[in-house]
């Protein structure tokens, strides 16, 4: 028993992302001990994502973090980017909003920053150890065993990521289907702040984000992103995991043809690869949302597949989970109940926040998006395209014989039953996210 | 620029060991070969005269997508030691 109590703590957390940060860093404020544990040499060594992080949700953890951490620049537009073969439609956005700003980051900077804060605060940091193994004892996670040694805890959290070997090793999910998640690849291209401003029309530190449609990536489940850092661009794609098996995709080379985009290529020119990288992203939702809690343990962030793509929100729902898990701990930690039906306050007040709330309204998203992918991610997308094509262009034929030859070519090339299928699709969808 | 060229700007710290386990044996009657396609790091080839698979996990990004796509859920895949793999500067 001794030995037990010399590695014993109150609450250890694995994963030093956006989720585990955030969680330990609650609990440490409480006052109780707190023990963060990070497999990469420092926390976002192992961290991928587009990408931008979001003010409100940052705030309520960090509240200075607008004046202390490393941010790349202010997002001011949003470009929203449906490539064809070689034309494009871009609609945009562009609104210098200081209330609720997004911010691109790059993680090895920024999670390191967040983790020396959650040390200042009190919270141990233990890097460079990957947890093996959840260690159980009469059915209660009590501890964790790393590849030296045990530490125990009257909680664990899980905020290991998207794979989380952790929740499956308990059996919180089953093994993760390739439709569940896609695969990203980034490369960060690094290009002088001169330019940057330039061609993004911009000005120092302020931002602007792309979301690619199509292109490379038309008829499949997939989009691409461009961010603005100071002095380089992070540009990647992510697309299902199952659509890259089927089609028997290499990502680096689509990756490559959507750098060579005409929309794409002038903005990224001359640039030279400063690092190249690759992730996976949850895309199950809210039907695939695991097993959240157990006697001893709970599981936020990616691992708990808190991710809500089509917004491209994933840091601030692992955040406000860790932060929600975090509040759990603490009032357990105050009655000494670690039961499962303690910790189930865990679900109810993630059920009550905009986490699960937003996941539920897309619940259905990605089922229809699966099955329809070949329409909604190609065949309309190049119809956008065709479109503006067809009213743009000059060629002294009347207007109305080109309104009804792009009537009747939507409508063959696309045949009827189809079409209603989409439409069905397309009502379904909306009727699930605005009203029940 | 090649996926090699690419896999040259990342920062790595490898094992002698391998993490990435496939059972080789059932990869002989694999028919997709699927991770030699859609691993973003190559770090799967297949060798047709040898009829084995090789496995560079050397230059492994820690994605985890062969775990979840491989044909016959054969790669016994765990996260490589605490100071060992891949660093990302800019992720
Ligand atoms: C390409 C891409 C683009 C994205 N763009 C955005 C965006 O623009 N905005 C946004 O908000 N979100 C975005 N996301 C999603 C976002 O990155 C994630 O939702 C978020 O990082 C999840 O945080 P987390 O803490 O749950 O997990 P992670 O950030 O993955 O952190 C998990 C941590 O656990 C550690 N770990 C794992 N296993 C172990 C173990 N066994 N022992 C010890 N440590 C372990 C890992 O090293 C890692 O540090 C994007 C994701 C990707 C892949
Ligand atoms: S997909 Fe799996 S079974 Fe097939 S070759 Fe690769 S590791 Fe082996
Ligand atoms: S984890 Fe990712 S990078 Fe590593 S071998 Fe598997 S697919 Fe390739």
């Amino acid at each position: 028993m001794t030995e037990i109590k010399h590695n014993k703590t109150e609450v250890i957390v694995v994963g030093g992302g956006p989720a585990g940060i955030a969680c330990a860093v609650t609990i440490a404020r409480a006052g109780h001990e707190v023990i963060l544990i990070e497999r990469g040499s420092f926390a976002g060594s192992k961290n991928v994502f587009g990408g931008a992080i979001y003010a409100q949700p940052m705030r309520e953890i960090f509240p200075n973090f607008e004046k202390e951490a490393p941010i790349e620049r202010l997002n001011i537009e949003h470009k929203y980017a449906i490539l064809g073969q070689e034309d494009s439609t871009v609609i945009s956005y562009r609104h210098k909003d200081t209330d609720t700003p997004s911010y691109s980051v790059i993680r090895g900077k920024f999670d390191r920053w967040m983790a020396e804060q959650a040390k200042k605060e009190g919270v141990i940091v233990v890097d460079e150890t990957v947890v093996r193994e959840l260690i159980i004892e009469n059915e209660q996670v009590i501890g964790v065993k790393t590849e030296l040694e045990e530490y125990y805890s009257d909680i664990v959290i899980l905020a290991d990521g998207v794979n989380s070997l952790l929740a499956k090793q308990i059996g919180f999910r089953d093994k993760i289907d390739p439709k569940d998640v896609a695969l990203s690849v980034k490369e960060v291209i690094k290009l002088d702040r001169q330019k940057i401003n330039e061609r993004f029309n911009l000005s120092d530190d302020e931002g602007c984000i792309y979301e690619i449609f199509g292109g490379p990536m038309l008829g499949m489940l997939g989009l691409g992103f461009m961010y603005t850092n100071k002095e380089s661009i992070s540009i990647g794609l992510g697309v299902g995991l199952d659509a890259l098996c089927d089609r028997k995709i290499k990502p680096y080379e689509l990756l490559d043809e959507l750098k060579k985009h005409p929309t794409i290529a002038p903005l990224i020119k001359d640039g030279e690869l400063l690092e190249y990288s690759a992730h996976l992203i949850p895309e199950g939702g809210y039907k695939k949302v695991p097993t959240l809690f157990g006697a001893g343990v709970m599981i936020a962030g990616d691992a708990a597949m808190l991710v809500n793509n089509l917004h491209w929100e994933g840091t601030n729902l692992a955040m406000i989970s860790g932060k929600i898990a975090g509040e759990t701990a603490i009032r357990a930690l105050i009655k000494g109940d670690f039961s499962e039906k303690m910790l189930s306050r865990y679900q109810k007040e993630l059920e009550n926040s905009f986490i699960m709330k937003d996941l539920k309204t897309y619940r259905n998203l990605m089922d229809e998006a699966h099955q329809r992918a070949e329409s909604f991610m190609g065949y309309y997308l190049n119809q956008v395209n065709g479109f503006f094509k067809m009213f743009t262009t000059v060629d002294s034929i009347p207007k109305r014989e080109k309104y009804h030859k792009f009537i009747f070519d939507f409508i063959k090339k696309r045949n009827i039953i189809e079409l209603f299928k989409d439409a069905f699709s397309g009502l379904k969808l909306f009727w699930s996210i605005l009203i029940k | 620029m090649t996926i090699d060229d690419k896999l040259f700007t990342v920062k790595y710290k490898p094992d002698e060991v391998s993490h990435l386990r496939p059972d080789f044996e059932k990869c002989k009657s694999c028919t997709s070969k699927i991770c030699t396609t859609i691993c973003p790091a190559k770090v799967y080839e297949w060798d047709d005269g040898d009829e084995k698979l090789t496995v560079n996990y050397e230059n492994c990004l820690e994605c985890g997508a062969c775990r979840i796509a491989c044909e016959k859920n054969c790669i016994d895949w765990e996260y490589p030691k605490g100071n060992k793999g891949v660093t990302f500067k800019n992720g």
